[in-house]
């Protein structure tokens, strides 16, 4: 009887593994994508083509989960902050190889990370280090400890640092590449990852291939190739003739096809973006935060996303998106109600006759993909509860320039989410440190102090509990002060052929392709 | 004579270069746009801004800039591109044979076809031929190119998939680059199943980019040849005795090539210069997109070097044309 129930046991473990088929080597993955990649140094990279690409060769110290924004160990086993939160000391992997059979050592992160913050470093001058604020830029000083301990000295404590490290603009690449090929090294990249690097024929095809020497569990497939695909309806019917296994970024009208048709496997996820309309707090007009709840209520959302986003979106209601940590859910959103809109309008004595300025981006976003209709429909929910808004647009240099400066009254924004972290979007767009014109990040211009003293509290925290409940706070502020009404998180979508299996998707979109494998 | 006549001409070439080069270097900025602003992006702060303003040349005076241009010109430095950091001349030198070699393929297609078919309606005028073929042309003139490239592409590479829909070559075929045209380099590394892959690849891209001059041509021979047709030295040419093949191809239609030839000329440079579309649909490596890519992001150096590569190209397009000129009709001396 005993001997009966175990091999049950035994058939009921192995049934579900031999139902999805074993993984097997192999095979060459080909991912029709939008455009080509344009730097694969990460560390100068700003533009998602380039960073799909280059994190399949390049790893960081620290990396996000497959499918979720929590922090794990990738080239560091392990890592901890002084008691007085300045220096952070990184104990790193042994045994690993660069792709051009350089060792990986503390040397070499020395050199990838004080490139990008030291001057007097020689690889300085081969980057623009365009977004070091959202990487290194709290970094004072990189250490080396020993071959294999590294130490980061911050300016002061700064918890927020650890995601920082693993986002795309933190990778690690060979010493001797980055010497060799100096500022060209974003066209010949050497990292650790599961992939190599092999060639770029420019706006056509990246082609990669398994590292064997891949210190971890290496990679299933032979090789992948990026194809570059500008037309979406074409990479859409790539996908449906089988000439690629993905096909990103199609337009909401070919997602509900592909979905419809059933032939290809299909995985959302709601991102970590966050699509908003930011009041210009200091306009004497918005002043009264009553007239910004008014705003608030004034707009549907679920309309919104119904026809602009195809249902590709999820209503947002605090500034950044549940998918990250510290996300307050207990608040309790704004509803569609153009007559409390009216109510609170009336209380705050608004001059009904009155026309308010309204930005509409002039490029598309996936939290904005049609900024000019958004505009539009937002202008006739603002009419209707008796605010009368003119679309401004202007080009997108002058746009982040005007509105940085606060000349607008009402300007539409979004954020991709960076290292998804709380403090990247609560300190870094709402802050009053970032409200300073010229070149605010916070074009809503607010200058709340409790608001921002709990941001700054939060940073020198690094116990993710006490953090939570500090953000939690500040959520509540926001909500109630309300400078912005957030309007979506947008979805991403994934398309691929069933041949497919493992195919990750993190919130933001970007992930390692080392587990995904294909079916012969 | 046609020797001093090129040499003027070559000058006249370096003349027609200064003028584009300068009036594409104010032309580009005076598009609103900030490059260093486009390349940073929202959160630069100003020192940032600044600082990369100063590494690009853009804090000095236009006078400066533009001879700081030329002088790296004559060098043979194109400058580097600020959005990839990669030379100009290596990223433009590829993407230009790549549309080099889909024009001249689109131009062959539009050339016999538009002819033939010109020749043949002027032959048969008022029949039903006729009719047909200029309708089809009419068709063809109006069409929009991205219609009909998604429309060739969902018949022919997915509901009937014979024809490859994108690149230029399936991958792992690639013959070593000699001319850089790869329809060519296959076939001088010998490799016959290549030559042919990468002949399939070209002809859905080249046909729709032909579309278009296909039915200009073909509506320019009809009329060129409908005036000929009844003159005195094709009436004699029959009168002879002649074969009608001979009257029509050597008698006829050797003297309303001029106009022919003309658009013919006119229409390679616009090629050249417009399958930014086809390029687009079929994922065709070529300078179109490089062009409009680099102008979005206020890539200066980059926008001036292309700029100046079409003016050469298309100056040099005109000057052959005017050489064909000659040899077609010895009536045309020149001075």
């Amino acid at each position: 009887m005993r001997k009966w129930a175990i091999l049950i046991m035994l058939a009921l473990i192995v049934w579900p593994a031999l139902a999805a088929g074993q993984a097997v080597t192999g095979g060459t993955l080909i991912w029709g994508r939008g455009g080509d990649s344009v730097s694969l140094d990460l560390a100068n990279a700003t533009d998602g083509e380039s960073i799909k690409a280059g994190i399949q060769v390049l790893e960081n110290l620290v990396i996000f989960g497959k499918n979720s924004m929590d922090v794990e160990p990738q080239l560091a086993e392990s890592w901890k902050v002084s008691d007085d939160g300045l220096t952070w000391t990184f104990k790193l992997r042994k045994g690993v190889k660069f792709h051009d059979g350089t060792p990986f050592n503390a040397k070499a992160v020395y050199d990838s990370f004080a490139r990008v913050i030291d001057k007097n470093h020689p690889f300085y001058s081969f980057g623009k280090w365009k977004y070091v604020n959202m990487s290194l830029g709290m970094v004072n000083e990189v250490k080396i400890i020993d071959d294999y301990t590294i130490a980061l000295v911050t300016q002061k404590p700064y918890a927020p640092l650890l995601n920082n490290l693993a986002l795309w603009l933190c990778p690690i690449l060979s010493p001797k590449a980055m010497e060799q090929y100096k500022d060209q090294i974003g066209l010949n990249p050497v990292g650790t990852g599961p992939f190599k690097f092999v060639k770029w024929v420019k706006d056509d095809q990246i082609i990669l291939e398994r590292n064997n020497d891949y210190w971890g569990e290496k990679a299933k497939l032979d090789r992948i190739i990026l194809k570059s695909i500008p037309e979406p309806s074409a990479r859409l019917m790539a996908l449906q003739s089988g000439t690629v296994d993905i096909a990103d970024d199609l337009d909401p009208d070919s997602i509900n096809l592909v979905k419809k048709e059933g032939k290809h496997a299909i995985i959302e996820r709601p991102s970590i973006n966050v699509g908003y309309l930011a009041m210009n707090t200091e306009k004497p007009a918005l002043k009264d935060p009553r007239v910004r709840q008014a705003i608030n209520h004034a707009i549907d959302k679920a309309t919104l996303i119904k026809t602009i986003f195809q249902g590709l979106a999820i209503p947002a209601k605090n500034p950044f998106a549940p998918s990250i940590w510290g996300y307050n859910d207990s608040i309790k959103e704004y509803e569609y109600s153009p007559e409390k809109a009216k109510k609170l309008l009336a209380e705050a004595k608004f001059d009904m006759n009155m026309e308010l300025e309204l930005w509409a981006m002039p490029v598309s976003r996936a939290y904005m993909p049609d900024p000019v209709k958004t505009a539009e429909l937002i202008q006739a929910y603002l009419a209707a509860a008796g605010i009368k808004a003119k679309i401004v647009r202007q080009e997108w240099g002058a746009y982040i320039e005007k509105t940085s400066n606060g000349l607008h009254d009402m300007c539409m924004f979004g954020w991709l989410g960076g290292n998804a972290d709380p403090d990247n979007f609560l300190y870094g767009l709402l802050s009053a440190d970032m409200a300073k014109t010229p070149g605010a990040a916070n074009v809503a211009l607010w200058k709340n102090a409790e608001y921002t003293e709990i941001c700054l509290k939060a940073q020198k925290i690094f116990d993710k509990g006490e953090r939570t409940k500090l953000y939690m706070k500040a959520q509540e502020i926001f909500h109630a002060d309300a400078p912005w009404v957030p309007l979506v998180h947008s979805t991403v979508v994934r398309c691929y052929s069933k041949k497919l299996h493992d195919v990750p998707l993190r919130p933001n979109g970007l992930n390692s392709f080392q587990m995904v494998w294909k079916e012969k | 004579m046609p020797l001093g006549y090129i040499s003027r001409r070559l000058f006249h070439l370096l003349l027609i270069m200064v003028g584009v080069s300068v009036l594409v270097f104010l032309m580009l900025r005076m598009i609103p746009g900030d490059p260093a602003r486009l390349l940073l992006g929202e959160l630069a702060s100003p020192d940032e801004l600044a600082r990369l303003r100063t590494q690009l040349g853009l804090d000095q005076s236009y006078l400066t800039q533009y001879a700081i241009y030329v002088k790296n010109l004559l060098l043979g430095d194109f400058g580097k591109s600020v959005r990839t950091g990669a030379p100009i001349a290596n990223e433009i030198g590829v993407r230009l044979l790549a549309t080099i070699e889909l024009s001249l393929a689109a131009m062959v297609i539009a050339t016999l076809f538009g002819i033939a078919a010109g020749v043949v309606s002027s032959v048969k005028q008022y029949t039903l031929l006729d009719y047909g073929s200029m309708f089809l042309a009419l068709i063809g003139v109006s069409m929009p190119i991205f219609w009909l490239g998604l429309m060739l592409i969902y018949l022919l590479s997915v509901k009937f998939p014979i024809l490859p829909m994108m690149g230029r070559i399936t991958m792992g075929l690639e013959a070593p680059p000699v001319t850089g045209l790869v329809v060519i380099d296959t076939l001088i590394a010998g490799q016959l199943g290549a030559f042919w892959d990468s002949l399939q690849h070209l002809f859905l891209p080249s046909f729709t980019l032909a579309t278009i001059p296909m039915a200009i041509i073909a509506r320019i021979t009809r009329s060129s040849m409908l005036e000929v047709l009844n003159k005195d030295y094709v009436r004699t040419a029959r009168a002879k005795g002649l074969n009608e093949v001979i009257v029509i191809l050597r008698h006829a239609l050797r003297n309303a090539f001029l106009p022919v030839v003309t658009v013919l000329g006119l229409n390679f440079g616009l090629l050249l210069g417009g399958a930014v579309l086809t390029e687009t649909i079929f994922s065709w490596p070529g300078l179109g997109r490089y062009v409009v890519d680099s102008l979005m992001s206020r890539d200066y150096a980059a926008v001036q070097s292309c700029i100046l590569i079409f003016a050469v190209v298309m100056a040099l397009i005109n000057l052959v044309v005017d050489l064909v000129y000659v040899v077609l009709d010895p009536r045309i001396r020149v001075q």
